[in-house]
């Protein structure tokens, strides 16, 4: 197992300089001299950020040292500091805006993986049923449905025509009054538009993935062998056939980490939750360019860790992968 | 008899065929724009500003005193266009890729890819937002970057097709004869590996579109005023308080589309792959 860590972990390395050199090249996209470009261009573009621009990437120095000095700074998360005028560093304000994401995200992926897998297990189990069916229509309807466009309409129904849940922000402004049950009520009450609309879209291609993947072990040997061994249906579905369906969905559930984090920069502008995905919106607006850049390095960084996190469950779960020919 | 087995048939393939007349639907609306319309879609009144919908105004109209229907009907052609040139663009380098990747293997397949992988771990709405954030929001830009991020999914098909393909005896006999790479991956593999890219391609235009929606919807797409749907949504949003249709319109019509392609795509799947 420690060798299979090992492994994955080495196969990491180079996706991390990857990963980096994808970044940089970003940086220079702008044509010409990217800080002279940025300054005529921009009227907000000021003499001191100008400076401060080419100083930060050592417009200067040639390529590959340029390159050199920013990895070294990259690697101990050194961002640099934010162009705003509140002149704090890019981490102070990744630091402040990341644990809300976080906490949006993770409890949207446990809803989306417990809400899809019964759905999708369930559906391959009555294959052509009518549930199955109203499942399938479901999920045509979730991949085409525009999220930001459903979030604008039950924000406008439950929160400007029934006003039934805040339409913006995290937290009320009398929050620091409430009680502790009050405060989480406040919490939940706040949050339960941008999870549900975001498990909404997470869900449809999670359930058509586990479908697929239950009916693929539905069809194995064993599962017809375990049922002619007269066990009971129950002990088959849930005993033999669903541990073997679930482990292509867990690393289906990290492969679609990026699509989430992604996803945010929308729900929380919409909503206008103060997380990374909004700052990164800001910050795109702004062309605050080392705010974009470090949320850019530690996005990428996140979904390698979420990937790698699949993979090692899946080896622990799976000796096939961890003895596996690669 | 026959038709009985005409609708049976149509029955069967009720993805693919409902998804194409919904496709030709917006098609036909996006050439014939001109006619369609009832307004000039950038004609601003201010004294019609912000009225219901009613029988001279489809879907009411906006802040600017716009007919909301009209500039629906000539977003559908920003939309067919970004879509289908995002997606040519991906193919493009999907295939290119794909096909060396999976011929030549080795060191080449070894570096593409690694470097699948490595644009993998990019959240892509992330990329597309800072690469506009250095360029400039415009359309040609949308479309260049959605197709460029959208790559690594049709290459790790076509290799794994061309993989398949490879080991099988006309190819093997095609270079015994000494036939070079180059022909005989175009003329005898390149046929092979294009039915799973029709697929791959009609999904991709749905996903374009609505990534094409959100960049505009953010103000980072389509700039006003050349509506685009997303464009339009972001004024709905602005005046979602009293303005209910100009939100409610344009993304009606983003759904509609991009399930049209899902389904065609789908559909498409089932015709062409009998086996699932």
């Amino acid at each position: 197992m420690l060798n299979y860590i090992a492994r994955r972990l080495a196969g990491m390395v180079p996706l991390l300089i990857g990963i980096t050199i994808i970044c940089f090249a970003v940086i220079h996209l702008a044509p010409g001299d990217p800080a002279q470009f940025l300054s005529s261009m921009n009227p907000k573009f000021s003499e001191s950020a100008h400076e401060k621009f080419v100083k930060l990437y050592g417009l200067d120095k040639p390529l590959h040292v340029r390159y050199i000095d920013w990895v070294k700074r990259v690697a101990v998360l050194d961002f640099g500091e934010s162009f705003a005028p509140d002149g704090k560093t890019v981490m102070e304000k990744i630091n402040e805006r990341m644990p809300v994401t976080i906490y949006l995200n993770v409890a949207g992926m446990v809803l989306i993986f417990f809400i899809a897998l019964p759905l999708g297990v369930l559906s391959a189990y009555r294959q052509n049923s009518i549930f199955d069916k109203s499942v399938t229509v479901f999920v045509f309807v979730g991949f085409a449905v525009p999220t930001f466009w459903l979030a604008l309409m039950c924000m406008y129904y439950f929160g400007v025509v029934k006003g039934w849940l805040p339409i913006s922000g995290l937290k009320s402004y009398n929050y620091d009054q409430l009680t502790t049950l009050g405060k989480m009520w406040d919490i939940v009450h706040h949050a339960f538009l941008p999870i549900v609309l975001s498990v909404f879209g997470g869900l449809a291609g999670l359930s058509r993935f586990a479908r697929n993947s239950m009916l693929e072990v539905l069809g194995e040997e064993y599962v017809t062998s375990a049922r002619a061994r007269g066990l009971s249906e129950t002990r088959v579905v849930f005993k033999h056939a669903l541990k073997n369906a679930l482990l292509p969905v867990v690393t289906i559930l990290g492969l679609s980490i990026p699509g989430l984090i992604g996803g945010s920069v929308i729900f929380e502008s919409i909503f206008s939750i103060p997380g990374m995905g909004q700052l990164f919106y800001q910050s795109v607006m702004a062309r605050d360019y080392p705010v974009v850049m470090g949320v850019l390095v530690l996005g990428a960084i996140l979904t390698l860790i979420g990937n790698l996190v699949a993979d090692i469950s899946y080896g622990l779960v799976d000796p096939r992968i961890r003895y596996g020919k690669k | 008899m026959g038709r009985s087995r005409l609708l049976s048939k149509v029955n069967k393939n009720i993805l693919f065929y409902s998804g194409l007349i919904i496709v030709l639907i917006f098609v036909a609306l996006a050439i014939f724009a001109p006619y369609i319309s009832t307004h000039d879609p950038s004609f601003i009144n201010f004294d019609s500003v912000f009225l219901a919908p009613s029988a001279d105004h489809y879907f009411g109209t906006d802040d600017l005193g716009r007919d909301v229907f009209s500039r629906i009907v000539y977003g559908s052609r920003i939309s067919l266009f970004v879509g289908f040139v995002a997606v040519g663009i991906s193919i493009s380098i999907g295939l290119l890729l794909g096909l060396v990747a999976g011929y030549f293997g080795g060191f080449v397949d070894l570096i593409i890819m690694r470097f699948v992988d490595i644009m993998l771990c990019f959240p892509s709405f992330f990329l597309i937002l800072a690469v506009i954030a250095f360029l400039n929001p415009s359309i040609f830009n949308v479309m260049a970057i959605i197709g460029l991020t959208g790559w690594m999914g049709v290459t790790r098909l076509v290799r794994a097709e061309v993989l398949s393909v490879k080991t099988r005896d006309f190819i093997v006999s095609a270079k015994v004869q000494g036939i070079p790479s180059w022909l005989i991956l175009s003329k005898h593999i390149l046929p092979n590996v294009l039915t799973p890219i029709f697929v791959t391609a009609t999904l991709g235009v749905a996903g374009a579109i609505l990534t094409e929606s959100s960049l505009s919807f953010l103000g980072l797409g389509v700039q006003p005023p050349t509506p685009s749907w997303g464009n339009i949504l972001t004024a709905g949003k602005d005046n979602i308080m009293f303005a209910w249709w100009l939100s409610f319109f344009p993304g009606i019509a983003i759904f509609i589309t991009v399930l049209g392609y899902n389904l065609l795509g789908e559909g498409l799947r089932d015709i062409l792959d009998p086996k699932q």
